[in-house]
Parts: C-alpha cells; sequence; structure tokens
C-alpha cells in the first residue's frame, strides 16, 4: 500500500544523548554533559521541521543520533516504524540509505582528492544501487543535472569548484540514494547571501519535485529556518521548549526564549526595525555540563517565578499543535 | 554634523602571482560625527581591505596603497609612514578597530589586563597603577562582572561574546574618535551578537564617538545604521541613508541582495529571488562594470563604458549605474 501523505515518517520519544566527561588514566567518569535531554518530535512525510537554537545547545547532537551516528543513552527513534534506536550496527546501513545528511561545512566536508562524480557516486556503491559502470554513470551525470551542475565537471576535483558548487556537489551526494529523510545541517550558513538563495530554493524545489521527501532543517539563523520550514522546534539547553508551525512561531511566539530569539534577528527595513520591540537578553548560554535546576531559562527569563527553578517544564499543547514548555503560559 | 573622516578615491591593490588584484578600487566615503555607517558587501568585495588601508595595515607586499586620500582631522593619513610615529598615534588612539575573530585578535599569552594597559599607557602616558584602575572601570562598562578578578585571566578563560566585549572595551580605552567594528559579531550566536551590538550603540553614544560597522547583514545595518554604503568588487555602488536606500534600492546588485535573504517577517510560501551566478573574480578585472555577467538590467552600454560614476538620486542617496531602476 502507498503511505498516505500524512503519515509519521519519523518519531522520536523522549531521546536523551548523554557524553560521559572523563578524567584520569582510568577513564574515570567525572561529570556528564546532557546535549539530548528528553526530546520528543514527530516528522511528517513531506514536510520540514526546522530546529533552530544556540552554539551548543544539542542541534547537531539531535540530527546525529536520528542517523545513529551517535548510540542515544534512552528513547526511541522509529523511521519508517522501525525502531532504530537499538539497533545494532550491521542493520542500520540499510537503513541509512533512506536518511542522508548534508554538512555545514561546503570546504570541509568535500575530500580534497576525491573527484566530484565520485563523491556524488560512492553512496550508489556502498549500497549496492547500481549494477553495471555505464548505470552509474548514468545516475551521477543526472543526480549533477538535478542539482544544477554540468554533468561534464564529474572529473573535477572539489577546489576546482565555488562554495555554493560544493554545497550543490554535497546536495546531489545525499540525494543519491533516493532517501527519503534528509538531515540538512546548516547547511547555507558558510554561504554568502546571494549563493544562500540559489542553495535554499535548489532545496525547496527538490523537495517540490519528489514528492515525500522530507527535510529535517538545523539552523541557527532563524529566518532561514522560518524561510524554509513548516514547522519550527525552538531548542535551549539539550531541550525543545517551543515548536510550532512557521506563521505562528513569528506571529505569536509564547516562550520568553522564542521571543528574544526572535527579537534578536534584524530584519533589513529600518521601518519595521524602528518599531519593534528589542529583548535583550543578560547574561550568556549556561554550561551544559552545569545546567541550572528547574527550567534551563529561568536565570535568564524575565518571567520566571521560584517555581520556575524548581519544576522541569513539560512540552504542552497550547492548541493547533503548538506545544510549548514553559509553566508561565 | 561635520565630516571626521574623509576618503578619497582609494585604490588598494596586491600583487598575487595570478596577477594583479585590484581589491579596493577607487572608493570615496565619508564618516560624519557621531555617527554609524554601514559598509555591507560579501567576502571579498573589498570592504576589509578598505578599512584596513585607512588604519595602513595593509600588509605591504603584496598588498600596495596605490591612490587616494584619507583625510582624518585635517591630515591626509596616507602620507605618514605606516610604521612612523603619527601613524602610531592615531591607530588605536583615535580610530580604534574591532575585529571579526575575538578568538584570534587577542594575544593568547597575555592577561586581558594586560592588553588593555598596554594601550592606555602607550597612549595616554598613564602609569601601571592607573591604568590598571582604568583597565577594571573599562571592563565593567562593557559589561564583565567581578572585572578586578578577571582582569588577570587570560583571553582562552573567556567565552567568545566576553572576549569581544573585552575587544571593545579595547578599542574604547583611549576615546576614539572613530571605532571601525569588521564583522564584530559574524562568529556569533544571535543573542550574544543583540546583545554587543546594543553595547556598542550604547558606548559610542557615551564616548561621542563615530562606528563604522563592516558586515554582509543588511539587518544588523537596517538596525543600527543611520549611512550605508553597498560595495561589490572593489567599487562602492549605492549609498544613501538607510530610509532611502532600503525603500528605493537603485542599484541593480542592492535590489538584488535584498530580494535574495529570508525575511523573518515574510509571507509563508514566498520564494527568494537569487543573484544569479558567482561573485565576480578580482583578478584581472574587466573596465566595464563588474556586476554585468549577473544583472537583469544591463545593456551594451555598459559593456561599452566604464564602470560607471556615483550617480545623485536625491538627498544623500548615489547609485553607481547606468541603467535608471526605480523598484519598490
Amino acid at each position: 500500500m502507498e503511505p498516505s501523505q500524512n503519515d509519521i515518517l519519523l518519531d522520536v520519544k523522549n531521546l536523551k544523548m548523554y557524553f560521559p566527561v572523563t578524567r584520569g588514566v582510568m577513564k574515570r567518569k567525572v561529570a556528564e554533559v546532557k546535549a539530548v535531554d528528553d526530546v520528543s518530535f514527530k516528522l511528517k512525510r513531506g514536510e520540514t521541521l526546522g530546529l533552530v537554537g544556540e552554539s551548543g545547545c544539542g542541534k547537531t547532537t539531535t540530527g546525529r543520533c536520528i542517523l545513529r551516528l551517535y548510540l542515544p543513552t534512552s528513547g526511541q527513534i522509529s523511521f519508517e516504524g522501525h525502531d532504530i534506536s537499538t539497533l545494532p550496527e550491521s542493520k542500520i546501513r540499510p537503513l541509512r540509505r533512506k536518511m542522508s545528511l548534508i554538512f555545514q561545512d561546503p570546504f570541509g566536508s568535500l575530500d580534497p582528492r576525491q573527484s566530484a562524480g565520485s563523491i556524488v557516486g560512492e553512496p550508489l556503491i556502498v549500497q549496492q544501487l547500481v549494477t553495471s559502470r555505464a548505470e552509474y554513470e548514468e545516475r551521477v551525470e543526472q543526480l549533477f543535472r538535478v542539482v544544477g551542475l554540468d554533468p561534464g565537471m564529474t572529473d573535477r576535483v572539489p577546489h576546482e569548484f565555488s562554495g555554493g558548487q560544493r554545497q550543490r556537489i554535497g546536495v546531489a551526494r545525499a540525494l543519491a540514494c533516493e532517501p527519503s529523510l534528509i538531515i540538512c545541517d546548516e547547511p547555507v550558513s558558510a554561504l554568502d547571501v546571494s549563493i544562500q538563495a540559489q542553495v535554499i530554493n535548489l532545496l525547496e524545489e527538490l523537495q517540490e519535485g519528489l514528492k515525500g521527501l522530507t527535510y529535517f532543517f538545523i539552523a541557527h539563523d532563524l529566518s532561514v529556518v522560518r524561510h524554509i520550514s513548516d514547522r519550527v522546534a525552538v531548542m535551549y539547553l539539550g531541550r525543545i521548549v517551543e515548536i510550532t508551525d512557521s506563521k505562528t512561531l513569528y506571529e505569536n511566539p509564547l516562550h520568553p526564549y522564542t521571543r528574544a530569539l526572535l527579537s534578536a534577528v534584524p530584519i533589513a527595513d529600518p521601518c519595521v526595525e524602528e518599531k519593534r520591540e528589542r529583548i535583550i537578553l543578560k547574561g550568556e548560554v549556561p554550561s551544559p555540563l552545569n545546567p541550572p535546576s528547574g527550567c534551563s531559562f529561568h536565570p535568564r527569563c524575565s518571567i520566571a517565578t521560584k517555581e520556575c527553578s524548581q519544576v522541569i517544564p513539560p512540552l504542552r499543547d497550547v492548541g493547533g499543535g503548538h506545544e510549548v514548555a514553559c509553566i508561565r503560559i | 554634523m561635520s565630516v571626521l573622516l574623509k576618503v578619497e578615491n582609494l585604490k588598494t591593490q596586491f600583487k598575487t602571482d595570478a596577477g594583479l588584484v585590484k581589491a579596493v578600487d577607487g572608493i570615496s566615503y565619508h564618516v560624519d560625527e557621531q555617527e554609524i555607517v554601514g559598509l555591507v558587501g560579501e567576502s571579498g568585495c573589498g570592504k576589509s581591505v578598505s578599512q584596513l588601508s585607512v588604519m595602513q595595515l595593509i600588509p605591504t607586499p603584496p598588498g600596495k596603497i596605490t591612490d587616494g586620500k584619507v583625510i582624518f582631522e585635517g591630515q591626509d593619513l596616507l602620507k605618514f609612514e605606516a610604521k612612523g610615529h603619527e601613524m602610531r598615534s592615531i591607530r588605536g588612539a583615535k580610530i580604534a578597530m574591532i575585529f571579526q575573530e575575538p578568538m584570534t585578535s587577542l594575544n593568547p599569552v597575555l592577561t586581558i589586563g594586560r592588553q588593555l594597559t598596554e594601550m592606555l599607557e602607550l597612549h595616554l602616558g598613564m602609569n601601571k597603577k592607573a591604568a590598571r584602575e582604568r583597565a577594571i572601570e573599562l571592563l565593567r562598562l562593557v559589561g564583565i562582572s567581578s572585572a578586578e578578578s578577571r582582569i588577570d585571566d587570560y583571553p582562552h578563560q573567556f567565552s567568545g561574546g566576553m572576549r569581544q566585549r573585552v575587544m571593545i572595551a579595547i578599542a574604547l580605552s583611549c576615546h576614539p574618535r572613530i571605532i571601525i567594528a569588521d564583522e564584530p559579531t559574524t562568529a556569533l550566536d544571535v543573542t550574544t551578537q543583540a546583545q554587543l551590538l546594543e553595547l556598542m550603540k550604547d558606548m559610542v553614544e557615551h564616548f561621542r564617538a563615530s562606528l563604522v560597522i563592516v558586515t554582509h547583514n543588511l539587518g544588523v545595518i537596517a538596525r543600527y545604521a543611520q549611512r550605508i554604503y553597498i560595495m561589490y568588487a572593489g567599487h562602492i555602488v549605492e549609498t544613501g541613508t538607510c530610509k532611502d536606500l532600503f525603500a528605493h534600492p537603485c542599484h541593480p546588485y542592492t535590489i538584488g541582495l535584498l530580494k535574495c535573504i529570508p525575511r523573518l517577517d515574510e509571507e509563508q510560501g514566498k520564494k527568494l529571488v537569487p543573484i544569479v551566478g558567482l561573485p565576480p573574480n578580482l583578478i584581472n578585472m574587466p573596465p566595464h562594470c563588474a556586476f554585468i555577467p549577473r544583472c537583469p538590467y544591463s545593456t551594451e552600454r555598459c559593456k561599452r563604458e566604464p564602470w560607471p560614476e556615483l550617480k545623485l538620486i536625491d538627498g544623500q542617496h548615489y547609485a553607481a549605474c547606468y541603467a535608471d531602476i526605480q523598484e519598490k
């Protein structure tokens, strides 16, 4: 049976990823970094879920747990109905065909001594998706065309390409196995503004062309995330504090952190800027080694009460799929 | 307001094995007293090189300032030796600079205090004790808590945002007339960026200084600057007050830039219009306008004639384009 457009592609429940901090020759565990702490969300087939937050909040770790590049400490990740959180490595590889990753750095993520064609084609060989040389070459050329690169450039090496073109190679590689989920980890952050739009449009066009292609879009730039995503999750110190559709996120943000984050992003229009309310957060993001008690945002929050330092607020639905983790809302 | 810094026809070139790079090719701009000016462009458009040229911090060779004037307080700074005492007495004291990388622009083997007091002792002739007191005061001013104890810390003991605060303190230490901030917040998170920009704005008001913000982020300029210069391939292509320029951009590049960035307040489902092609290679540039390959308005005339001069639109608004474009 053909799955319907609305079914759940990825269901993450209570995902936790703790990294041990060790000391001494015996690698004695002295502390834990709770990079991802009890994160739950669902991803529908064909939608784009954005994940925003500041550096160190656990966005990338969440993405890597979904791909099972890390073995999560606890929690379930079901992908197309299979729980992949505890699968052994040997059973993961066939499933990885269905999910791929676009990296942030178009300079560091491509092997400088490998030709562009072989970078794009390698997943085809690893996953044994092609049977002959001719089929392989045809497929690589087709992938080059899909992302707007000249198929005549397959023999070139990465340094001969510009930043935007390299990111296109990264996109082509991610598409090679016809995945249903692509995790985009800051795919445009390293690019110039005029080139960013080209890559964003490419990602959008691919999704329109390939029905059912789902993106998990990780970025720190809220305006980019809001532009490309259907829904947006906001993360702070390993937890999701708010998750809603991208229209509501701008028009009616509820969590005080989301509000501060939105107000920190300037809009390229002086007339709009004059009227905007500016919330300047005090202090810095606390260390995830020693996060504050209760709601980890309470030391910087303008509406925090005594209770906020005692209870960890659960993510709850306030209507229309708008979920927020704050006891004061 | 009177003009504080006036740059005329500045040209900076680099000799490389591949050819001559005209990083800055005849730009003119000015900074008024107590004004915040934005200088915007993509990487490699010469915005940083132009600022380093003003400070005479271009490594020579391969770089060379080949032409132009930098008039500051009635003197042409380019007439001074780069390493001479006149330039030294201006650099850091009267024109201060904040660099992009707070990680690398502080000396890792000197304490924060030493890096601050060095400036005070050198430029203002303070003794050690007075300089230390002043340094603590400055650190407190830029929002570093328990400044008395943190003054003896090393840069690695500070976070990125805190290091940039230290940079701001160093820049302010000698009451400069102008602070040049070269991508001051690019490497930092948005909430830290907002904190620091707000701090810089308050500080230049407090010290009655002018601020030049060099950035690729048009939003930052829209929020803080009064006037803006847009740079492309070593030229200034458009300038004006922020209000005029954002409301009626007149150069195809500016129009393109404004259409290709996603805005936080945009309608859902709006498509971005990217600028086609790539930024130009600055080696062996053509004599005509370098934006032609990416320009939807270019005509035969653009290719025939040299790079267009800045042409008055109205008030302080100028654009360097042969085409007559009025877009909302």
